[in-house]
């Protein structure tokens, strides 16, 4: 009750400073039990909406409006559009637009980009409405047809270029698809059309990505968290580390150390970086990126791994982080500012051991490196501990966002649960 | 950790063995939902005990890393071995998926997966007849066994 009077306090206190384009939030109410999620001492949650659909990534608009990327829709309808009239933070309006499923959704210079796995759309943005125009453009296309790592996440720079990942659809770049004992391709085929970050113009249309766009990044095996950071002008990435280094390499690799092995990378993206897929994997509990078993490494020596780019950061294997997100509102407190989100989906590929991830977690920053450990921020998503098969989770956190008025909003993937957590 | 696992999966075979005939045949049924709640797995009704089938081992090798331990894959990526026509019905469908593996767009049980499936063409007949019949009478299955003369029928004609 006390937290909520300060709530309401802090909130009418925030709204009287003028944030103009945030909307009305003064009837905003944390749900009784946050939506289920476990938070830091004061902050809540409150459910915006409970099933939208196979979300993906999400966006929010100045007005308050929310656009989730749908991986799945009948009729391709993958975006869905959520508004709140009445202020209290609950979606009251869903619409369901657009000809595209899959996962980069993001709002930039009145355009809603969607990366669709194929390609990437625009959709122009209509003042006043709710939902985009039909009259999408294509802007960059000729994406390998991928039945793995085929999300298309995008981000801007300000300077006119958008960044895509092109996954590489492959485990270890071997010369058979996750096959038993097939050596790793050198050099990796792979690597001249996907397996890293491409950027193309924002504006041009009907690009083709290797013919009109340029690889800035490569050795990136696959990254669905992607996001510019404005205030230090570089781009970041949380990478999906390799999997199955104990089915592949039982004698080299127990169980165990197969699910904590490899990290999961999180990269500072300059030009030309190249961080080392499918040749080397980071090991997080030596400190170092090593030969990978499909190149000949023992799981220790370098070799060539020495001269490719360590990650900033490194976290347990196979928690699949898919959204990333450096925080820069003003609700939080003055820890959580520039600091970055990371929404982990959580993992498959440590089974037979419990699986992991399934949480929101924070790592502060301090200009363009941490500036301390990660912790667990949001948890509570999966609703049952140990989750022993991946399907046993109730809700995974996929996708981020920031909110005008600094609120954060995190979409879950199996029903498209939406939720908004505030601090007060 | 290791022991922990065991005795989960003995109880959830002693409760599956309690559980008496709920599904029969080869009919599909609703799919035994299974959202949160306690750690241990509560299935399921049809299954026989495999606890010692010699398919056990063939599946926790090559199989359980993606179809996970009892069958209900991973949402979006790999599909459900559970209550699923592609598991209990055609024989010959199944023998030949395991075979030479399987790409693109599939529909199981309402949900599109567009994953890929590796070719396990190096196992032998028995250890695909094992599996085959393991995953077929798991996880509240109770489809009839896949023989080593039906794999390699299949392997003969591909």
């Amino acid at each position: 009750m006390k937290k909520l009077a300060y709530f309401v306090l802090l909130t009418l206190l925030a709204v009287s400073c003028g944030q103009e384009n945030a909307p009305e939030n003064h009837t905003l109410h944390p749900d009784n039990d946050n939506g289920g999620l476990t938070l830091p001492e004061g902050f809540s949650a409150l459910v915006v909406a409970d099933n939208v659909g196979r979300g993906r990534h999400i966006e929010v608009n100045e007005n308050g409006d929310i656009y989730v990327s749908l991986r799945q829709n009948d009729g391709n309808r993958g975006i869905a559009c959520l508004r709140d009239t009445s202020g209290n933070g609950k979606a009251d309006i869903i619409e369901y637009a657009g000809e595209h499923t899959g996962t980069g959704i993001k709002l930039h210079n009145g355009y809603l980009y969607f990366g669709a796995d194929s390609a990437v759309v625009r959709y122009p943005m209509q003042e006043g409405e709710l939902k985009p125009g039909n009259s999408w453009e294509l802007i960059a296309r000729g994406f390998p047809q991928e039945g793995q790592h085929e999300a298309k996440p995008m981000e801007f720079d300000g300077q006119g270029n958008m960044y895509v990942t092109i996954g590489a659809p492959s485990n270890a770049c071997m010369e058979q698809m996750r096959t038993k004992g097939s050596p790793g391709m050198d050099p990796c085929p792979i690597l001249d059309y996907a397996g890293g970050i491409w950027k193309v113009d924002e504006n041009s249309l009907n690009q083709h990505y290797l013919e009109d766009g340029e690889r800035y990044a490569t050795g990136i095996r696959h990254a669905v968290a992607t996001r510019w950071n404005n205030q230090v002008g570089e781009l970041y990435a949380v990478q999906h580390g390799r999997d199955q280094l104990h089915q592949f390499f039982p004698e080299m690799y127990t169980t165990e150390e197969s699910a904590e092995l490899p990290a999961e990378e999180f990269f500072l993206v300059t030009e030309g970086s190249d961080f080392g897929w499918p040749y080397c994997y980071y090991d997080h509990l030596q400190n170092s990126k090593v030969l990978a078993p499909e190149y000949g490494g023992d799981k220790t020596i370098q070799e060539r791994c020495e001269n490719k780019k360590p990650p900033i950061m490194a976290f347990p294997g196979h928690m699949a982080p898919n959204d990333l997100l450096f925080y820069t509102g003003g609700m939080f407190p003055e820890k959580y500012k520039n600091g970055a989100f990371i929404a982990f989906h959580g993992s498959w590929n440590r089974a037979p051991e419990p699986q992991e991830g399934f949480f929101v977690v924070f790592v502060p920053f301090d200009g363009e490196n941490p500036s301390g450990d990660w912790e667990v921020f949001a948890d509570g998503f999966a609703g049952t501990e140990p989750v022993n098969s991946t399907g046993d989770a109730e809700y995974r956190p996929c996708g981020l966002a920031q909110g005008p008025d600094g609120s954060l909003y995190v979409v879950d993937s199996n029903k498209g649960k939406v939720w908004r957590i505030i601090h007060s | 950790m290791r022991i922990n696992k065991i005795a989960i999966l003995l109880l959830a075979v002693a409760l599956s063995a309690c559980g008496g005939k709920g599904n029969s045949g080869q009919q599909q049924s609703e799919p035994t939902k299974q959202t949160s709640g306690n750690a241990v797995t509560e299935t399921k009704s049809a299954s026989a005990d495999m606890s010692n089938h010699p398919g056990k081992k063939v599946y926790d090798s090559v199989c359980l890393a993606c179809h996970m331990a009892d069958g209900s894959g991973v949402p979006g990526m790999h599909p459900p071995l559970i209550d699923t026509d592609w598991v209990t019905g055609d024989k010959e469908r199944l023998i030949k998926i395991t075979l030479e593996g399987l790409s693109g767009k599939i529909e199981v049980k309402g949900e599109v997966y567009n994953s890929l499936m590796p070719p396990h063409s190096h196992l032998s007949d028995k250890q695909i007849a094992d599996v085959l019949t393991y995953i077929r009478k798991s996880f509240g299955n109770n489809a009839s066994e896949v023989t080593k003369e039906e794999v390699q029928n299949v392997r003969n004609d591909s």
